[in-house]
């Protein structure tokens, strides 16, 4: 374990300080297999949550021989506790897009998609208007990439790479099996990359940067920098650029409000880490990279935590698969019959070696990840379940 | 040749054909893996989770049925880690159930059931989260949808789609909310539904099952005052078996008539009589319709299209509503055996028509809902009555405590018990097209079908529409008009196949005179009142048996049946004829998309 005192650092923010899509046209100057390998150099992982590396998928999906592959920015940003993407998309499109471009010509693509959530959709104009200049931009570099935005309907399930894709086909929002994954066979059967917001924009300035810069933030383990959707509470709520690997004790100690007794890191779908283990979590590791953190001080119940979150789940289930339908509603009305008296303590044991089921039976993430909110919290907070 | 992959399941080294799951390889060395999503007939799922094993290398457990096997995976099929997880699945679905599996119709043939036996699921583990408010959809003449029995596996909806084309059903809603409904959730009889039963044969549960009748038929059955008939199509015979202790494949026919005249049925008839009869009215429409195009230079709708399916009528009603010219006016051989029993056999029999009860044993679902239609009442009364199952006569004749596997043969009653191999060919897919071809040829040349032992093999199989076509020569002076025409045949069964058909004849590129279809897969030995499972490998064998049964008919051409020579002499003057008119055809209605 190696860890960083907490620094804040301005990369993915850093105000635009070259020419409209120059980080794009130098990028393209150079050998594609230069610059994917670069990006694997960077250490740079996806930063929707699943933290697969960047580099690696680019590299898989350029492999690929198809007639027709399509980049796909995921920004339907709908983690509870996430809001960073948002904030990306208002203040530096520019990196995001120039991140999807820089990918679609390093793999063959020629056409991508924005898929939006639709509570953002007040950003469509502004959004559009950067399109427009990108598309300029691209006509002129003899670059054949177009760019359209595509608005989501609302499920958190869709957030999911392959429910989304199944979404923008017109179908119900349901994660598909895997394998194929969808750089072999994505939207409409094709090659896709898809990556979340912060990914493409980071991208974009690993090729700005370079490898070798962007590795000097973070440690061994983690590269880079990281943004951080800070909520709860805290006197300092909203997006920080921090750099990985710093300790949940330090992360506290800076956004906390003196008060501190758990941080959800990685949204509902991550860990709840109770006030004594902070010293010995690093963030990112062993938890997820979405970058949702929420500060739960003492006047908060656990148990309510739980429950809400368990509300979500069963509500935002796609309900395909058995482990998740049936497994959330389990979970949430044993809480509730625990709580109540009507089954024993030792039920909360039964209901997270059924959370364990959920890990490995589970299609997609959404079932496979309720456990590690659900028994981090079932275990850390064992009283407040019960009494 | 197809690359091969190498892999390892449970120590044993098995090789299949990449882009198979491991589920098919688990198979092909004798491992069983349970599923409950999973059918052969269906696109792949993955969303029951029970067939999960253990990879190596992969911290989660796999579907088995959903991921394709490669090279060098190794598999554990039955570790702890993989009987735990299953066995809570298990559990989860059951705690998802309405468990009252004694008052259930599909009690000892459901697929939830055995595996929860077979896991030993402590349905107390879990607390209910059954809905409270569930009513079951009886709206319908021939489908009952219970939600509180669904799985959500979604082998329905698959079913409807991929095999039917019709999407009556779908997944609607969301996690805990999620379920299986209709457009704008109308009820079963309100929405484009065909009515064929493919969901009831697909369904693992007792979520979808046909109407029951056969309460009210017992009743009739005891009234002495009743005189009930039954019918049973040419496919119940060959399958009926499999519910009653027989392999599949077993021809039951005798045994199946001697069951039914101890439980009770005043007479029991051979639908095969009026498959017949259907052959000698549509063989002759037909020839009529082409006479009118070649000689009277008439417009007349070409291709004519078979109408014996009434899963597929409704499909036609429903999807092409402009094109039903093209359906042959001829009723089903159920509608014509229901008209026929109120008028002819009650004349004969010196019988009350109003005191007769006309049952149909059917391999089908969709003959409850065309023994409703309203203009089918052309006796006077309702032709039929009431439309019985293979799988509902399977229970009467349990119910009865008769020894089926012991049961000597009797023949069919007469009048109407009689029938040609070409008859009981209905059965099969390709069935009533060469069971039409055997006497149209005949009738044009006087000789007989010029294929070995009158065996169309063309025509025959599972492929998804066949194709054939015979040349009309030395043609007898009256059909001089089809001297030398090549006339052009399609099969096609399946609702799916039927529309690749339709839409042919939409474009004006249909290159047939005759077609037939079939609703269900394999035709009616496929049809959705059948014994649950059918898939391919069974209904081959239904097949193999209907064929085998027409082997075995001295008489085996429609137009030599002599009670059908009869009915013609006595009562129906010729085909086509007034009274043929008014008793054996009909007429289509157009219906709305939605």
């Amino acid at each position: 374990m190696s860890n960083n005192k907490l620094r804040k650092v301005d990369v993915i923010f850093s105000p635009y300080s070259v020419a409209p899509y120059e980080i794009l046209k130098n990028t393209m100057r150079r050998p594609k297999d230069e610059v994917v390998q670069e990006l694997i150099d960077s250490g740079l992982r996806g930063r929707g949550g699943a933290g697969f590396p960047t580099g690696l998928k680019w590299k898989f999906a350029k492999q690929q021989q198809s007639d027709q592959k399509y980049v796909i920015c995921n920004a339907d940003e709908g983690e509870p506790g996430t809001f960073k993407d948002r904030k990306l998309l208002v203040e530096v499109p520019r990196k995001v897009i120039s991140g999807m471009a820089i990918c679609a010509w390093v793999i063959g693509a020629t056409k991508g998609y924005i898929y939006l959530r639709r509570e953002y959709r007040y950003l469509i104009q502004d959004i559009e208007k950067e399109l427009d200049l990108y598309h300029k931009h691209a006509a002129e570099i003899g670059l054949d990439f177009k760019i359209e935005i595509f608005l989501g309907a609302g499920a958190y399930v869709c957030g999911e790479e392959t429910a989304l894709i199944e979404s923008m086909e017109g179908k119900r929002g349901e994660p598909r099996n895997k394998p194929p994954y969808p750089i072999q066979s994505g939207y409409l059967g094709k090659p896709t990359v898809v990556n979340n917001v912060e990914t493409f924009a980071s991208a974009t300035m690993v090729c700005r940067i370079g490898a070798n810069e962007y590795k000097k933030f973070g440690t061994d383990d983690q590269h880079g920098s990281k943004l951080f959707s800070i909520s709860g509470d805290s006197p300092k709520e909203g997006v920080h650029e921090l750099e990985l690997g710093m300790s949940l004790e330090d992360f506290a100690n800076e956004f906390g409000d003196g008060d501190t007794k758990a941080v959800q890191v990685g949204g509902v779908a991550g860990f709840c880490i109770p006030r004594k283990k902070f010293k010995t979590t690093i963030i990112g590791e062993g938890n997820t990279t979405g970058g949702s953190t929420m500060i739960f001080n003492s006047t908060r119940s656990m148990y309510n935590v739980l429950h809400n979150y368990l509300d979500f789940f069963s509500e935002e289930s796609c309900g395909q698969c058995t482990p998740c339908r049936i497994g959330t509603q389990q979970l949430l009305k044993g809480i509730e019959a625990v709580k109540s008296g009507k089954k024993p303590p030792e039920y909360l044991d039964q209901l997270v070696k059924l959370s364990e089921t959920m890990r490995l039976t589970s299609k997609c993430g959404l079932g496979q990840s309720v456990t590690n909110s659900f028994s981090s919290i079932v275990k850390n907070f064992r009283e407040e379940m019960i009494y | 040749m197809a690359e091969l992959v190498k892999l390892n399941i449970d120590g044993i080294d098995v090789q299949i054909e990449k882009g198979q799951s491991i589920l098919d390889a688990a198979k092909k060395v004798n491992i069983r893996i349970p599923t409950l999503c999973h059918h052969e007939d269906l696109c792949v799922a993955g969303n029951c989770r029970v067939c999960v094993v253990e990879q190596e290398g992969r911290n989660t457990l796999t579907p088995s049925c959903a991921t394709p096997a490669e090279e060098g995976m190794v598999i554990k099929t039955s570790t702890p880690k993989v009987r735990r997880a299953r066995k809570d699945l298990m559990a989860l679905l059951v705690s998802e159930h309405n468990t009252q599996c004694t008052t259930c119709y599909r009690s000892t043939n459901c697929e939830l059931q055995d595996l929860a036996a077979e896991y030993n699921v402590d349905n107390n583990i879990y607390l209910s989260v059954l809905k409270e408010d569930l009513e079951i959809d009886k709206s319908s003449w021939s489908i009952e949808k219970d939600d509180s029995k669904c799985i959500r596996c979604q082998r329905c909806v698959r079913t409807c789609a991929e095999l039917q084309h019709v999407n009556a059903l779908a997944v609607t809603e969301r996690g805990r909310d999620m379920k299986i409904s209709t457009f704008m959730h109308l009820p079963m009889n309100e929405i484009v539904c065909t009515n064929c039963g493919q969901c009831i044969t697909h369904c693992p549960t007792g979520a979808l099952t046909e109407r029951r009748y056969y309460d009210e038929i017992w009743e009739a059955i005891d009234d002495p005052e009743k005189h009930v008939v039954i019918n049973t199509a040419p496919s119940v015979r060959v399958a009926l078996g499999e519910m009653l202790g027989f392999p599949v494949g077993t021809r039951v026919t005798g045994k199946m008539v001697t069951a039914l005249k101890k439980m009770g049925f005043d007479s029991v008839l051979d639908t095969d009589f009026s498959a017949d009869l259907t052959i000698i009215e549509e063989a002759n429409e037909l020839l009529q319709r082409l006479k009118d195009a070649l000689v009277h230079k008439k417009d007349v709708a070409l291709p004519m299209i078979t109408s014996c399916s009434p899963g597929w009528v409704k499909f036609i009603e429903h999807m092409y509503p402009e094109h039903l010219a093209h359906l042959s006016s001829c009723k089903s051989p159920q509608q014509m055996f229901g008209a026929l029993t109120k008028t002819y056999y009650a004349e004969k029999k010196g019988i009350d028509p109003s005191k007769i009860i006309s049952v149909a044993g059917m391999p089908c679902a969709a003959k409850k809902y065309e023994a409703n239609r309203p203009e089918m009442r052309d006796s006077g009364y309702h032709d039929v009555d009431a439309g019985l199952t293979t799988r509902e006569i399977g229970h009467m004749i349990k119910q009865s405590g008769i020894n089926f596997l012991e049961l000597e043969d009797s023949n069919f009653d007469s009048i109407m018990g009689e029938s040609s191999g070409a008859g009981v060919i209905f059965g099969a897919t390709g069935g009533v097209m060469e069971a039409a071809l055997r006497t149209a040829y005949f009738v044009i040349t006087g000789r007989p079908v010029p294929f070995d032992n009158l065996n169309i093999t063309p025509v025959r199989g599972l492929k998804g529409i066949k194709e054939t076509s015979v040349k009309f020569e030395n043609c007898l002076p009256e059909y001089s008009f089809l001297e030398g025409v090549e006339a052009k045949f399609a099969i096609a069964h399946g609702l799916i196949n039927a529309r690749q058909i339709m839409d042919q004849i939409v474009a004006g590129e249909s290159p047939y005179h005759f077609i037939e279809i079939m609703a269900c897969p394999g035709g009616c030995i496929g049809g959705g009142g059948q014994p649950i499972p059918t898939n391919d490998e069974i209904r081959k064998k239904r097949i193999k048996a209907i064929y085998d049964e027409d082997m075995n008919k001295p008489i085996r051409m429609s137009h030599e049946n002599p009670e059908i020579i009869k009915i013609y002499e006595d009562f129906l003057q010729k085909p086509l004829g007034e009274k043929s008119h008014h008793l054996l055809h009909t007429k289509y209605r157009k219906r709305k998309r939605y």
